[in-house]
């Protein structure tokens, strides 16, 4: 009997065989259809049929999903978590692709053809023939001031945005400005509010019209969806508050860009703040770039 | 800087995995003496994992080095990719070869209370246990082979009488929801929240139907009837197109009721209903009691009157997988985001000055 | 009738609680002595309540409580469905309100109708600032320019005795008056063409009252904006109102000018309301 051998099968041997890309084809289907009615609606959250992964639920198994639904054996993969190839999260994620597809990995974003990223979006502009998928924690942006989600989606569903505005305008009466870091709320295509995932405010213009796909999963709260390319991602601003992305008081340390998101170093000596580039494949082909 | 650091992530990975494998290489147990020492773990991980393979969760638990949550983790990742061979037919609780059973309702009932195994009744006094040679007769969890047979439900007297409160459904019985396979909507049908109770995290639901008894929920339940035994699995054959057998699930079901006559939504007794893969006395209690709180908190004209009641409250809340996934992912780094809301901060204070 | 441009056309306007049936009106109302249907156990708040209103006009509706009359304000605010009946709106030509989409009720309530309800918990969001919650209405109605709505809702609520330095403390720690003239000021932040005061002084002191209902006088007077006041108190409909229509279990039981209803009422049930005020 199936069920026998297939327990057979994992009780006996130490490494069970799994699907190409783990997941089997079904369920890939089933995730391609969403991200696909997710391009046919901008900005919607299209509800799927998350599957339990081998990292956890919070670990980006939204983003791997996705991931795992797309990639054929000629893709080519990068995942990134704070803008790093380097970074604890981003190994795990590369390691489990490259083992379940056997596909090869990167780190330079041009040569990928899907890029996986925690918090960030590339420095470089992606082209149109590669897809960015972003992890989501929180995919709901009405959420901060709405956690039911049976109401939220009500709001969405009337375009009934007045209270998100009502926060963006208590924090100018009360701080003088627009007080929301990362993961700033914006309009796509005129018509849903989307939670962009914490990527930070440096990063939401390149969204906007962008020539490429951005593919959203959030594995827990089990919902998929897309900003298709050339699309309008506006964050909320007023016509005297602005939207403003981050500033950084020096250059890049390391290549000197002045043009990047910058992570900042605090000496532990008390000798201030020194800044490098947050995408660290960016940040270092500069400097090979520059010594070429 | 260490974990974050922008070069050796990737050796520091490596080497993190490879200290926890050698911490592992240095315990002996096997997932065989985990199957036979620790059957209320494997229990337990079993019903969470919504897995009833208690050979897997013995390894599980064995690979996990007895971290449960860690343990359902490896299960229900294991599971997402299986292939569906095949559904079971509806389970009919009737044919359940009893192993335990009582109800509080009542002293004397049809059939008999039938304790079983338990410890119910025992002193807890460390040391003294059954491993330390002084196990009385009701001490050990010998599950008994459910001799007893079928026994009369006591609802069942109950509904006879006309005391129970429907709990109304318009629901394909042979069709429940499969929240493995569609996300939780709310409101949503009785059986995506049942199953979703089911698959729960033990401690979670335990906190939430205590605070319903405490106060912050309907009244209190009393186990009608309580029991634990075998139950056939049946399919249908893919040709005959008549039921198969093809093996049993030891389980425990619980039907919980509570005097509701000034509740909406209730004539009499309100009932909820508890069941758990596996021997979960309290897990599928706690179930019972949120099946019941949230039936009443749907009823209210006003809407749910307590955390327990409310059932998008508790159906997203109780899933040990996505709740430790989650919190445990604040050990990411965050440094972009912590960023951004720094330069907020600076900008403001800047505008202050 | 009114010699007012009319502004809202209310015709058997119904609202049913529970399953309904085909005897549920022949079975309740006053002659019944019941709001209960006692085939189907279904509650008649309120049946085929029938008005209008215009420019400027203020109407009362005066009935005890279980009449009725907070139903019909709730219905024309949306928080409750109307079970049947018609509602049109000047603003919004050939159109029965009642028959909009979710979205198409939310902007027209937004817009057009201002509410102010007995407890300021209904309306307002009491951890809000005041300034935001005036600020809602005109965010509702795309306003985007913060200076602007602070303007706005500054003016407002210096108009509502609400000092413009308060505007960014929240209504929380307002005193029941206050919380009320913040409501005021709400309901009326984007001029709306209906104002709907639902018990609006109910529960406050004698002398808190006689201040808010002057305030309303003059503000409805100076808007001219049609308005329709839900009380049980026949003062308050005396001082206010020009038409009354007055309710009991779910129907109208008399209609007509305010002083006639209250110098001269005929109905049996209204002779005993005039008779048993204190006033």
């Amino acid at each position: 009997m199936r069920a026998d051998a297939l327990l057979d099968q994992v009780v006996d041997s130490a490494e069970p065989e799994y699907n190409f890309a783990f997941l089997d084809e079904r369920t890939k289907r089933a995730i391609r259809r969403a991200a696909l009615k997710g391009v046919a609606i901008p900005g919607h959250q299209v509800p799927f049929g998350s599957r339990e992964m081998p990292i956890a639920r919070g670990w980006g198994t939204g983003g791997l999903q996705l991931s795992l639904a797309l990639i054929g054996p000629h893709d080519v993969f990068k995942a990134i978590d704070q803008g790093s190839d380097d970074s604890v999260n981003a190994v795990n994620i590369r390691h489990f692709v490259a083992a379940m597809s056997g596909v090869e990995t990167v780190t330079a974003t041009a040569e990928a053809t899907i890029i996986q990223s925690r918090h960030r979006i590339p420095e470089e502009t992606l082209r149109p023939d590669q897809v960015l998928v972003l992890q989501v924690p929180k995919p709901e942006p009405l959420s901060r001031i709405e956690p039911r989600v049976a109401r939220s989606q009500k709001m969405h569903a009337e375009g009934d945005y007045a209270s998100m505005w009502l926060s963006l305008y208590e924090g100018v009466a009360l701080s003088g400005d627009i007080s929301m870091g990362a993961d700033y709320p914006a309009i796509v295509n005129g018509n849903y509010l989307m939670a962009p995932s914490p990527i930070p405010r440096w990063d939401m213009p390149k969204l906007h019209h962008a020539p490429f796909l951005t593919l959203f999963g959030a594995g827990r709260e089990k919902r998929i969806y897309a900003v298709p390319p050339y699309t309008s991602v506006e964050p909320l601003e007023f016509s005297d508050y602005h939207f403003r992305v981050e500033e950084f008081p020096s250059p890049c340390q390391l290549c000197g860009a002045t043009d990047t998101f910058l992570d900042e170093h605090v000496d532990p000596h008390g000798g201030g703040s020194t800044y490098s580039c947050s995408d660290t494949a960016y940040c270092a082909a500069r400097r090979e770039g520059s010594q070429a | 800087m260490a974990y974050t650091a922008v070069r050796g992530g990737e050796a520091a990975v490596e080497a993190a995995g490879r200290i926890e494998r050698e911490y592992a290489a240095a315990g002996t147990v096997s997932a065989e003496d985990v199957q036979t020492s620790l059957p209320y773990l494997v229990d337990q991980v079993i019903s969470e994992a919504r897995l009833y393979a208690p050979e897997l969760a013995a390894r599980a638990i064995a690979e996990a080095r007895g971290d449960v949550a860690e343990a359902v983790f490896l299960l229900r990742a294991y599971r997402s990719t299986l292939d569906r061979v095949s559904n079971s037919l509806a389970l009919d609780t009737d044919t359940m070869r009893v192993t335990r059973r009582i109800s509080s309702a009542f002293k004397d009932i049809p059939g008999g209370q039938l304790l079983g195994g338990t410890r119910d009744y025992t002193q807890r006094l460390l040391g003294r246990g059954a491993l330390a040679g002084a196990a009385s007769e009701t001490e050990t969890d010998v599950r008994g082979d459910g001799g007893e047979g079928l026994l009369p439900r006591v609802t069942d007297l109950l509904r006879d009488q006309g005391l129970v409160a429907e709990r109304s459904s318009d629901e394909d019985p042979e069709e429940p929801y499969d929240l493995t396979r569609q996300p939780l909507r709310i409101p949503t049908p009785r059986s995506g929240r049942l199953q979703g109770l089911a698959g729960s995290e033990t401690g979670a639901i335990s906190a939430l139907a205590y605070s319903s008894m405490r106060g912050f929920g309907p009244g209190h339940p009393v186990p009608a009837d309580f029991r634990i035994g075998y139950l056939p699995l049946l399919v249908e054959h893919p040709y005959a197109d008549v039921p198969v057998e093809i093996g049993e699930i030891y389980c425990t079901e619980c039907e919980m009721v509570h005097h509701a006559e000034d509740e909406p939504g209730s004539g009499g007794l309100g009932m909820g209903y508890g069941f758990t893969l596996g021997r979960n006395e309290r897990k599928a209690i706690s179930m019972a009691i949120l099946d019941d709180a949230i039936e009443v908190g749907n009823a209210r004209a006003t809407g749910p009157a307590a955390p327990a009641e409310d059932e998008e409250f508790v159906l997203y809340h109780v899933d040990g997988l996505e709740s430790t996934g989650f919190l445990e992912h604040l050990k990411l780094p965050h440094y972009v985001t912590f960023q951004s809301g720094l330069d907020r901060l600076r900008y403001a204070n800047m505008d202050g000055e | 009738m009114s010699a007012h441009r009319p502004v809202l056309k209310v015709s058997g306007l119904t609202r049913l609680f529970g399953p309904g049936c085909d005897a549920c009106l022949s079975s309740t109302g006053p002659e019944q002595e019941t709001n209960r249907c006692v085939h189907c156990g279904t509650t008649v708040a309120c049946a085929d309540v029938s008005f209008d209103i215009g420019e400027g006009e203020v109407l009362g509706i005066v009935g005890e409580s279980g009449s009725g009359k907070s139903t019909v304000a709730g219905c024309l605010a949306f928080d409750v469905p109307a079970s049947a009946g018609e509602a049109r709106l000047c603003t919004l030509p050939g159109a029965n309100m009642f028959e909009l989409d979710a979205a198409a009720r939310r902007r027209l309530r937004a817009m057009e109708i201002g509410i102010v309800y007995q407890t300021p918990q209904q309306g307002l969001r009491l951890d809000v600032t005041a300034g935001g919650n005036v600020a809602e209405r005109l965010l509702s109605a795309d306003w985007r320019h913060v200076g602007q709505i602070r303007e706005r809702a500054g003016n407002l609520l210096e108009r509502t005795e609400i000092p413009r330095a308060r505007m960014d403390e929240p209504p929380r720690i307002f005193s029941g008056g206050m919380r009320q003239r913040v409501q005021l000021a709400k309901a009326l932040a984007h001029k709306p063409s209906l104002l709907i005061l639902d018990e609006p002084t109910t529960g406050l002191d004698v002398s808190v009252q006689a201040r808010i209902l002057d305030l309303i006088q003059e503000i409805q007077r100076e808007a001219g904006v049609a308005t329709i006041v839900i009380s049980h108190d026949l003062g308050v409909i005396r001082l206010l109102t020009e038409r009354t229509l007055v309710m009991r279990l779910g129907r109208v039981v008399e209609a007509g000018l305010t002083d006639q209803i209250l110098d001269d009422p005929q109905h049996p049930y209204t002779q005993l309301l005039v008779n048993s005020a204190l006033t």
